[in-house]
């Protein structure tokens, strides 16, 4: 197994169990904390055909491009026993299956939206803390949650910021909308596209309005403005509750809790290939589909948190009743569920992370105070082009 | 060893002038092997020194060549036997390139702010570590403790430190009133602060390599000063420099190509930033860039271009040291 960030399934328990249903199988796992340091070698195995684990994990950032360019090194995995179409979402199947109609991965976990926020910040900016109550607030309209903004920076407590940064603000309103980077031709479209410049447009204002941290996510500084309560919402897809709750620890234990997002929509999730020159690639392809089945992935979510890909899982109980004690009781497995069957079906294309990257910095520009918006929009179009230019 | 009986291994010309009794297959073998003899003497070093050169041929020469030919192509990391002839414009297209002449400034600026203080530093802390005084191998021990750490921890504890919110440095400045700053966005503070990690680990390497030149200089020059009746300062710097200037060339021409190479201190800066060394790619220097083009854009034949850059750089360095120390020694 080569996986990259946290899959959870060692620590869910899954591989204890599948060897104990196959005794002459061992699985072993080697783990690479970041995806953008696992990618670039994937590549390199697989263009080389040496190194290869017998299972690859693919991040939903770079299926298109493995799709397009890897999948005669992927096994069909569509016609694997156990691993039916109808399991899962259709959009999750369709972004790693190619045009011929292989399948080289099967969808692990998706990441419907939410909005986490600070139950004390809130009460004491004058908002209210009930989680429906939360979600009217902004229900249906990015500018909403932006209203709400401010007017919390105008009542709320000093030194705390609406939310940690402008870059996940973009993230979360680009992933609610129907258009991203390429149109259905996989022309790159991203200067043009409404929808960016969209969410672009809520995230370069929640930047100048300074209603943001200025906190990059992921790195130490936000680990530290977490446990410490500096911002008090986040958009929230599935598995960022994990991070919530291990960079928060104790300190914020009971402080945060969960409502909808202002429009539903996906943030990440990740799919398992299996490589054609494996030397198990039939056992692998097996244990693959097993991993990915919906009474699989309802337990990972109710061990670890990554929302199950496959529908019928929804309607388990172990997904149904979900509760996180952490964040108030919230009920995770009927928020997320809603959610999931809302996200809007996206066009992805082979290059959507480095220009989300780079989207990124140009927006951080604004928070830092070095660029207006139509100045770092021009900065961030000047990178990605240069990065898409062969 | 004595030698006894008759000299079996004695080389054929102590045999004595027998030749025209001995059969023509003797005299054959006789030739050949003195043939062996002479090859022996011709080749054999040859021999002994191929291990190095063999593997710098396979782990040295050929990547370069390699290189060279994909820099002169449009190839990507997702299929890089797929190689499009695309002549010099992987090296053309550099000259516009606003990305690349700010990561050359990057380097240069970082070069100077790292090398400068850096030597000035060593060449002082050299001169006290001089004098006799307690301690004295424990403190040349010291000196070499950072350059024993890794790049990644050493730089990973550096980050933390410049942290803008909850850093110690702005903790410490703001005892005196000083407001947060932000080390990690600003163009010239993360420059500084890149610097400082370059300095804290180099410093003591190169005091050690001063100390040790110091320590050939002949002990009746200063002694000779002293009777001349002059202070320690004029000491150091009429007898001490000049006789340090091979040492202090070649101190600098190390720094120069450490710091054209830069790599692991901005990159591990900044968690986030990966390798664009920041949103305004204020301290992406040219490895930096290189490594973005290849493993990130994934455009292998634009980052070969960059490599063959950078190692022309360092060719041209190379020779105008060369040239500086030829000048050196004339005078």
């Amino acid at each position: 197994m080569g996986l990259f960030g946290t899959f959870g399934f060692k620590e869910a328990g899954l591989y204890d169990e599948y060897e104990k249903l196959n005794p002459d199988i061992t699985i072993k796992e080697t783990v690479i904390e970041r995806n953008e340091n696992y990618y670039p070698q994937l590549l390199n195995h697989l263009t080389s055909n040496s190194g290869l684990a017998d299972v690859q994990a693919i991040e939903v950032a770079n299926i298109a491009e493995v799709v397009d360019t890897q999948s005669d090194r992927f096994v069909d995995l569509g016609k694997v026993d156990g691993a039916s179409k109808d399991a899962f979402l259709d959009w999750k199947w369709q972004q790693a299956t190619a045009d011929d109609g292989k399948t080289i991965g099967l969808g692990t976990d998706v990441g419907p939206m939410a909005v986490c926020y600070r139950k004390d910040h809130f009460k004491a900016a004058g908002l209210p803390t009930d989680r429906d109550e939360v979600a009217k607030l902004w229900a249906g309209d990015w500018e909403k949650f932006l209203d709400a903004g401010r007017d919390f920076k105008e009542n709320g407590p000093e030194g705390v910021a609406w939310v940690d940064s402008a870059d996940a603000v973009y993230d979360g309103a680009i992933a609610s909308s129907e258009g991203k980077y390429y149109d259905e031709s996989g022309e790159v479209i991203y200067k043009d596209s409404q929808d960016v410049k969209d969410a672009w447009g809520i995230a370069a204002t929640a930047a100048e309005e300074k209603l943001t941290g200025n906190l990059e996510q992921f790195t130490k500084q936000w680990d530290q403005a977490m446990s410490n309560g500096d911002f008090a919402t986040i958009s929230c897809p599935a598995w960022m509750l994990g991070y919530i709750q291990e960079k928060g620890g104790t300190k914020a234990e009971g402080k945060w809790d969960v409502a909808q997002s202002p429009k539903p929509g996906n943030w990440g999730g990740a799919f398992l290939g299996v490589p054609e020159s494996g030397p198990n690639k039939d056992e692998a392809a097996k244990l693959v589909a097993w991993l990915t089945a919906p009474e699989q992935q309802a337990k990972l979510f109710a061990e670890r948190g990554n929302f199950p890909s496959a529908p019928p899982a929804y309607d388990m109980e172990a997904v149904k009743t979900a509760t996180n004690p952490y964040f108030g009781d919230a009920p995770i497995g009927e928020l997320f569920s809603a959610s999931a069957q809302e996200i809007p079906v996206q066009t992805i294309g082979p290059k959507d992370q480095v220009i989300d990257d780079n989207i990124g910095n140009g927006l951080q520009l604004i928070e830092q105070g070095k660029q207006d918006p139509d100045g770092a929009w021009d900065e961030a179009v000047k990178a990605v082009d240069n990065a898409l230019d062969q | 060893m004595t030698q006894t009986g008759t000299a079996v291994d004695a080389p054929p010309s102590a045999e004595g002038g027998a030749a025209p009794k001995r059969p023509a297959t003797e005299d054959r073998r006789q030739k050949w092997r003195s043939r062996r003899y002479r090859w022996d003497a011709k080749f054999s070093p040859y021999a002994f020194i191929s291990p190095f050169f063999l593997f710098f041929a396979a782990f040295g020469l050929f990547p370069l060549l390699y290189t060279a030919w994909a820099s002169l192509h449009r190839v990507e990391l997702t299929a890089p036997t797929d190689m499009e002839w695309a002549g010099l414009h992987n090296y053309t297209r550099l000259f516009e390139d606003h990305f690349f002449w700010n990561s050359l400034w990057v380097t240069f600026t970082l070069a100077v702010l790292s090398t400068v203080p850096q030597l000035l530093m060593a060449m002082g802390l050299a001169h006290l570590l001089n004098y006799k005084m307690r301690g004295s191998s424990f403190f040349r021990v010291a000196m070499l403790a950072p350059y024993a750490t890794s790049v990644a921890a050493a730089t990973l504890v550096f980050a933390m430190l410049y942290g803008r919110d909850y850093g110690l440095i702005n903790w410490f400045l703001g005892l005196f009133g000083v407001d947060e700053i932000d080390w990690k966005s600003g163009d010239w503070t993360s420059k500084i602060a890149i610097s400082t990690i370059v300095i804290w680990r180099w410093t003591g390497y190169n005091t050690l390599i001063y100390l040790a030149a110091m320590q050939a200089v002949p002990h009746d020059l200063y002694e000779s000063a002293a009777l001349d009746g002059a202070s320690r300062w004029k000491q150091f710097r009429y007898v001490t420099i000049p006789s340090l200037r091979p040492t202090i060339l070649f101190t600098v021409v190390v720094s120069t190509i450490g710091s054209v190479q830069l790599f692991g201190e901005p990159l591990l800066f900044e968690e986030g930033a990966g390798a664009s060394g920041g949103p305004d790619h204020q301290f992406q220097t040219l490895g930096l860039y290189l490594y973005e083009q290849g493993w990130r854009n994934l455009h292998l034949g634009r980052a070969a271009a960059i490599a063959w850059v950078m190692f022309l750089i360092l060719v041209v360095i190379g020779i105008v040291f060369g040239l500086i120390s030829r000048r050196l020694r004339k005078s």
